[in-house]
């Protein structure tokens, strides 16, 4: 897809990734083989049917195909900018396997964008009410997703938000330059007109607990809430001034708009030098945020090799060519601080590869050596683990792991009426399984509604 | 939006707000606080819940004029609106009968300290109120403390109400003359500190209620985190009450000071330009 020049786009916040154009898409679209059993469909959390929308593509009827894709994905501008499509759809494109796979996602946004440049207007959907509420905790692309499905069955919901604004991680955790928050307002506002309330300020477990949606006035709940809990290395010097958890930093500025201060109140560090550590997308993003914010020099330190990344394909590319230099086989082990408190380098063990372990990528160990990195700046961005808020406050409920939510394949936790999907269930994974989540949860719960009468 | 419905002065900078809140008020506890935003271009930022009003459905908040936008929220009148105010968040003060508790308020810390008074009092504990503040204007709520405490003793630096000197002078001395089972301070940093190296002098448990920097405030930042007992603890989900002598108190210290140069600058900028008279800046 063609980007901004990485000169320009490395110092501003405006989107990286151009789309394509309307030719371009449809030259695109005619490499589609059609396949009578395609395996992107396979590929894909929510089973678009992919080769129907890229039909319409090469036939010129791009509001056809964007039709395609809205009946399983309410979010297809969103999704076209995310997901790691070389892990899904594109990975199992039969023509990757000679050539370069359809660009899939590229054409996924190009329709969705279609529709915005066209101004054109949303078709009425006709909507049944049977009056029974349903709430849906954390609007994120679990919830949201969840929310949109249930309002177009009929239900009454309402989304309860943490944080001011909707969004979950689209909102506070994905880049401006990756994800323009004009996209997601627009795919926000779209499931709003289906009825969907959304009440912000509100914490679930705290301001009310679910108990009491359910006995107040709620038939049933959807629970997605993430995994909203940094993890971090737990060595010397992660509290030092200058060191950031991803989410912190992030938030500040997506969230709060600190590259904006002194006009928006929020401030955030700006610093010379900065290590990053981690090496998935929200590393990339960290260190890509950096940089806009006028780093001179940024690190990604990750204890792997480039090929072991769990990023997108497209982010580490970006990061490179916006001049982010990779640190890899590096584990770091200490962060030093000056006599204020302050960071003033990362101390690294370096890494070699060994046996492939369970995740299917080769395992790092220390090969005995260390070195040290001068830095005015370390940002931790190592993964996020469940969130205790909330799941703590229902009692009964069956928990697995690090305190994530149990559920069968379509969500049903092992209290009646109580459902969960997305990263709060599974671990945190991706914008589209979280989605897919929403919408199993969503056939779910109206079976569950139905199975009451 | 959450509507002013009272602000008085306590003390010289320091403003007291009761805000329509209804579900907040509902679940309100002693040691809970909120996180605000006074509008679309504000900063998120914790305040205690200083106390409640269930059947009103109200909650009181109290903070000090020292940055940007406390001066804003200072400013703001009965019947307007803030932005975005969420709660009641952090853990409850665990509340049993310990037999006879000290509170140690210093400043604006004070506040805190008043919804923990009345839960240890519902709970028939003996209380001992020591409130401190550089003059006798500064201090907070000192005639609310002594309706509810067995004894409210009242310090400043200079004497001008109660005795001169530091809450630790006077807690040194209920220490040496009366059994303590429990101490709960709440204040400056540097004056947490010195409690807390007093009683743990006399091994008395202590409870401090720190005040790190916050963002969301609900553990998914961690922004607001502290060291207590060598281990990274979340102040939002996890506190903000630790064992005071297992605190970490330099390491806080260093992290609230962190953006100092950023408050000055935003303090400056909104003093010089127009003191929030003219619309943009509010």
């Amino acid at each position: 897809m063609r980007a901004r020049d990485p000169q320009k786009r490395r110092r501003d916040f405006k989107e990286v990734a151009l789309g394509l154009t309307q030719a371009q898409a449809m030259k695109e679209a005619k490499r589609c083989l059609q396949c009578k059993k395609p395996k992107c469909v396979a590929g894909c959390p929510v089973e678009i049917d992919i080769p129907k929308f890229i039909a319409a593509i090469k036939a010129g009827d791009f509001k056809g195909g964007l039709g395609v894709i809205r009946n399983y994905n309410m979010l297809p501008a969103i999704c076209g900018r995310v997901c790691p499509q070389e892990n899904q759809c594109q990975g199992n494109c039969i023509l990757s396997k000679k050539s370069k796979p359809v660009a899939i996602g590229a054409l996924e946004r190009f329709v969705a964008d279609y529709e915005i440049k066209s101004k054109a207007k949303d078709e009425p959907v006709t909507i049944k009410p049977n009056g029974i509420k349903i709430a849906v905790i954390g609007s994120g692309p679990a919830g949201l997703t969840a929310a949109a499905d249930l309002a177009k069955l009929g239900y009454e919901v309402t989304i309860f938000e943490a944080l001011h604004e909707p969004g979950g991680v689209l909102t506070y955790g994905i880049p401006e330059f990756r994800l323009p928050k004009a996209i997601i307002h627009r795919e926000i506002e779209r499931i709003k007109k289906l009825g969907v309330k959304i009440v912000v300020n509100w914490v679930v477990g705290r301001t009310e607990t679910i108990e009491e949606l359910i006995a107040e006035e709620f038939r049933a709940v959807f629970v997605g809430v993430g995994a909203g809990s940094p993890k971090y290395m737990k060595i010397p010097g992660e509290n030092l001034n200058n060191v950031y958890f991803a989410s912190e930093f992030l938030t500040r500025v997506n969230l709060m708009k600190a590259h904006q201060f002194p006009a928006y109140d929020t401030p955030v560090k700006r610093a010379k030098r900065v290590a990053v550590v981690g090496g998935g997308n929200v590393a990339m993003d960290a260190a890509r945020t950096a940089m806009r914010l006028g780093a001179e020099k940024v690190y990604i330190v990750y204890r792997r090799t480039e090929e072991e990344m769990p990023c997108r394909l497209e982010e580490v590319e970006h990061a490179k060519e916006e001049g982010i230099e990779l640190v890899l086989l590096a584990n770091p082990k200490e962060i030093i601080g000056d006599e204020r408190g302050y960071v003033k380098a990362i101390k690294c063990d370096k890494m070699i590869l060994c046996e492939t372990d369970e995740s299917g990528r080769r395992k790092p160990s220390c090969s005995g050596e260390e070195f040290i990195l001068d830095v005015d700046q370390v940002i931790m961005a190592i993964g996020q683990t469940s969130n205790p808020i909330l799941v703590k406050t229902i009692s009964g409920l069956d928990l697995w792991g690090a305190g994530y939510i149990k559920t069968d394949y379509d969500g049903k936790t092992n209290i009646p009426g109580i459902f969960a999907g997305g990263d709060i269930s599974t671990g945190a994974a991706t914008v589209i399984s979280a989605m897919g989540a929403g919408k199993r949860a969503a056939r779910a719960i109206d079976g569950y509604i139905k199975s009451l009468r | 939006m959450f509507k002013i419905l009272h602000r008085e002065t306590v003390a010289p900078q320091v403003i007291s707000m009761t805000i329509e809140a209804p579900y907040i008020a509902r679940h309100a506890k002693a040691g809970n606080f909120v996180v605000i935003r006074i509008n679309e271009k504000g900063e998120r930022f914790p305040l205690t819940i200083a106390d409640s009003d269930k059947e009103q459905g109200t909650i009181t908040l109290l903070f000090q004029k020292i940055g940007k936008t406390t001066e804003v929220l200072g400013k703001m009148k009965t019947g307007s609106s803030i932005r975005d105010v969420v709660g009641p968040l952090g853990h409850e003060t665990p509340i049993q009968e310990y037999g006879h508790c000290v509170l140690v308020g210093g400043g604006i810390g004070s506040a805190t300290l008043f919804p923990i008074l009345t839960a240890l009092k519902e709970k028939k504990n003996k209380a001992t109120t020591i409130l401190g503040a550089r003059t006798r204007d500064f201090l907070v709520w000192p005639d609310k403390f002594s309706k509810h405490a067995d004894e409210t003793l009242l310090t400043t630096d200079d004497g001008s109400s109660g005795r001169k000197g530091l809450v630790t002078d006077v807690l040194k001395e209920v220490i040496e003359t009366e059994t303590v089972h429990v101490v709960i301070a709440v204040g400056p940093v540097r004056m947490m500190q010195a409690v807390s190296a007093l009683t743990k002098n006399y091994s008395i448990k202590t409870l401090v209620s720190l005040n790190p920097l916050m963002v969301e405030g609900t553990g998914m930042c961690g922004a607001c985190r502290v060291t207590v007992g060598g281990v990274t603890r979340f102040a939002c989900v996890e506190g903000p009450e630790f064992d005071a002598h297992e605190v970490d108190f330099q390491e806080l210290a260093n992290r609230l000071g962190f953006y100092r140069d950023e408050e000055m600058e935003s303090l400056q900028k909104y003093k010089t330009t127009c003191k929030g008279k003219c619309k943009k800046t509010n």
